[in-house]
């Protein structure tokens, strides 16, 4: 594997990385707008409290790793997706401050926008960042000089719109078993009958979207099939989402999230794959294409990075896992709590 | 109407840099304060301590979630905005980006969750050592961004092929020449302002007599760290980061210090009314020799002015807002030096917690040290102009061509509309929590 690859692998895990570990606070913010009482909306905060924010920084090092690995990658997507992009960040700016703000007053109507702001503020994300994979698997109109104008309205296409719906649905369910594992009694019933809900959603739309993109980007097949890690990803995608809804029925919660977890780690191997080595397709001309080669920085720049990366994210890794263990077990309201 | 996006990207960025950096000088500042007090709370057994950290605790809470709500946008605008400076740059400005999401984000927001929500949860040293974790963390946030700004003024560890800047040398890139200066200085202005931010909010503890005692103890450790901390400011960090400008920007020197014509023996300009087109100083005062002698260590050395600059090829910066802001930025440290050494002197004199008028005073200077804070990020941003990379990169080159004005204005008044709603909702939650006080009981630990 060359270091142009390499960061290709890289920038997908921390995109992965986010999607399994914000993907499941986003979820539990669509949740939020179907909670039933004000109990029930603070076991939702507080269970995401203390975590939610590393979860976050996913996104930010995804982001800031495709500027310093790809930068005409980063520049042109993001340019481009100009308006979706400053919409995710109204969201996720209402998303942050909400959970803080929501148990400083105690009234009810204070507390209700902030309520509509948390979900709202999940809600508009989650769909997003599905219509914009979908929009780089269908390709985007770029240039043989690598220049991209795209309107804002042409990103919501119907295909780009049902992997939108089909991200929505994936995060409500690892929110949902997620929530699960947290909670107790009826709360925990509820949750796991969304979970069940989600993943029948979930494997209809995914099926569908599939069959969509053989029509939409058929490049995206081409020569998957005789690629090993290809298979890999579809056995494990294929094993998880079978495992999800018997780990459930079984009220093994924690499985049935770390299941869950696999299927979208999974998700996103594939879809990864059938992009190699493109990392935005062009959909005027295949060849004007942004890849790993004529998109990525000098080699000295993806070697330090790469430097950067190994001693960083071990670390990262580590201490992340030891703060989630100290916040295992129910959620339980506190002073401090939200 | 012609709406250009390149005037209004450059709006939306000094908009969304400028609110944003109201919140880390507050969460870094505070954060090193309370790594003290947990240490007294946890190693002295002081309640006292305790209560101060659980209180201060929660607004660095607040505050850190305001920070990072308005931070997510700093990282996306550079393509958003931004995308021919992100093609031209990205080889080498990536990088501190990315090293700073992985070795410092990660770090403050992980341990920040274990500090808030973790007393009791973990042993008392464990919940001292998150808090360590925290300032540490914002700490060397401050630092990468710092690189990478530094690198934009002071370009170095590179070299120009195919039509960008390619990476040479990462640890000339990194300790480029203004990093280290820039750094010191910044550093210790965000310790100011929370030195402020804890005093204020303590002397009105004291005012109050609610939870005075507790107040009592945060005022006198936030006075003397941030009468340490404002002379830090001046001398050396403040005199260093001054020289280095001279040495390496000359253009922002002149503008900054007033200095029309180049001249040995130039003097140091203490007050003056400036104007542009021509640069002019009107009833200016300064001090004969002490400009050249304070950039170059001999007074007699030759300091280039603005129209030797100008004759010589190399475009000035807006003379007058540079100007402004270098010498409002100093008399508000020659303020804080002149505060602070007042409070310790009343506190040496057993006066202090009796001298209400400057108890008031303490609560009401908050918002200065932000404010010398933004002055400082002005005369460095705008002090480069009209470059964006200096000397490099002219910043009218640098925006995004294929985002409309239209769409930038939308933006624009969006994050116009949500940050003054944050803006007042922060202060708004911030004087609720303040009100309240820390608790009246000893604080009860689980462990």
């Amino acid at each position: 594997m060359d270091l142009n690859a390499a960061w290709f692998l890289l920038i997908w895990i921390l995109f992965a990385g986010y999607a399994i570990l914000d993907g499941f606070d986003l979820g539990v913010g669509v949740l939020h707008l179907f909670a039933r009482d004000d109990r029930q909306r603070r076991i939702h905060m507080n269970a995401i409290g203390p975590i939610w924010d590393g979860n976050e920084v996913w996104l930010l090092t995804a982001a800031g790793a495709l500027f310093a690995a790809f930068p005409p990658v980063y520049a042109t997507v993001f340019s481009g997706f100009y308006l979706a992009l400053m919409l995710v960040l109204f969201a996720l700016i209402f998303r942050a401050v909400s959970m803080e703000f929501r148990g400083q007053v105690d009234r009810p109507g204070w507390r209700r926008v902030w309520d509509w702001s948390f979900g709202l503020g999940s809600l508009v994300p989650a769909i997003i960042f599905g219509v914009a994979v979908g929009n780089i698997l269908r390709g985007l109109p770029i240039e043989a000089d690598g220049t991209l104008n795209v309107p804002f309205l042409a990103l919501l296409n119907p295909y780009a719109l049902l992997i939108g719906i089909l991200s929505l649905v994936m995060f409500v369910m690892h929110g949902a078993a997620f929530l699960a594992v947290k909670t107790e009694g009826d709360l925990q019933q509820r949750m796991a009958r969304w979970t069940i809900g989600a993943w029948m959603a979930f494997v209809v739309l995914y099926l569908a979207a599939t069959l969509a993109t053989f029509f939409v980007s058929p490049f995206v097949f081409e020569g998957v099939f005789g690629n090993p890690l290809f298979w890999v990803f579809f056995l494990l995608l294929l094993g998880a989402i079978i495992y999800v809804p018997i780990a459930n029925r079984a009220r093994k919660f924690l499985r049935a999230f770390l299941a869950s977890a696999v299927t979208i780690a999974a998700m996103i191997g594939l879809t990864a794959t059938s992009l190699f080595p493109r990392m935005v397709p062009s959909s005027l001309d295949l060849a004007s294409s942004l890849t790993i080669y004529n998109a990525s920085s000098t080699p000295r720049t993806l070697t330090v990075m790469l430097v950067i990366a190994l001693i960083g994210m071990p670390l990262v890794i580590g201490y992340t896992a030891c703060i989630y263990k100290v916040f295992m077990g129910k959620v339980v309201i506190t002073d401090e709590s939200y | 109407m012609h709406l250009d996006p390149l005037f209004l990207s450059r709006l939306q960025f000094a908009l969304t840099i400028g609110f944003h950096f109201l919140f880390p000088p507050l969460t870094i500042g505070l954060a090193w304060l309370l790594v003290f007090v947990e240490w007294r709370g946890w190693r002295r057994g002081d309640e006292d301590c305790v209560r101060a950290g659980k209180f201060f605790g929660k607004i660095l809470g607040l505050t850190f979630a305001v920070g990072v709500a308005t931070g997510i946008v700093m990282e996306f605008q550079f393509g958003t905005n931004w995308a021919e400076y992100s093609k031209y740059v990205g080889d080498i400005f990536g990088a501190p980006l990315a090293a700073e999401a992985i070795f410092a984000f990660f770090l403050e927001s992980a341990f920040l969750g274990l500090y808030l929500f973790g007393r009791g949860k973990v042993s008392k040293g464990v919940h001292w050592f998150s808090s360590l974790m925290v300032a540490f963390g914002s700490m060397l946030s401050a630092f990468w961004i710092i690189v990478a700004n530094s690198w934009q003024q002071t370009p170095a560890g590179y070299a120009i092929r195919n039509g960008r800047a390619e990476l040479t040398d990462f640890w000339a890139a990194v300790f480029n020449p203004s990093t280290a200066d820039r750094f010191l200085h910044t550093f210790v202005g965000c310790l100011i302002a929370g030195a402020f931010l804890m005093a204020g909010v303590s002397a009105y503890l004291v005012l109050k007599n609610r939870g005075a005692q507790v107040g009592r103890k945060t005022l006198k450790i936030s006075l003397i760290f941030g009468l340490i901390v404002s002379l830090l400011a001046l001398f050396p960090t403040g005199d260093h980061h001054a020289k280095q400008v001279a040495r390496t920007q000359p253009e922002k020197f002149a503008a900054i210090e007033g200095l029309i014509h180049g001249q040995t023996r130039a003097p140091l300009t203490v007050f003056g009314i400036p104007s542009e087109e021509p640069p002019e100083l009107k009833l200016d005062i300064g001090i004969p020799g002490m400009l050249s002698m304070l950039a170059f260590g001999d007074a007699d050395a030759y300091v280039p002015g603005i129209e030797d600059l100008r004759e010589a090829g190399h475009p000035t910066p807006p003379f007058v807002i540079t100007f402004v802001s270098f010498h409002t930025m100093v008399g508000l440290g020659t303020f804080f030096i002149l505060l602070t050494a007042l409070g310790v002197f009343l506190l040496l004199r057993n006066k202090l917690y009796e001298t209400r008028w400057y108890l008031k005073l303490l609560l009401w200077v908050i918002p200065l040290p932000l404010i010398a804070c933004q002055l400082g990020w002005i005369v460095a941003e705008v002090g480069r102009q009209p470059w964006v990379v200096y000397r490099l990169l002219k910043t009218e080159d640098a925006y995004s061509a294929n985002v409309t004005g239209g769409e930038v204005l939308f933006s624009i008044i969006m994050f116009g509309l949500i940050y003054l709603l944050l803006g007042v909702l922060y202060v708004f939650i911030l004087v609720r929590k303040v009100k309240h006080g820390p608790e009246l009981l000893p604080a009860k630990e689980a462990r």
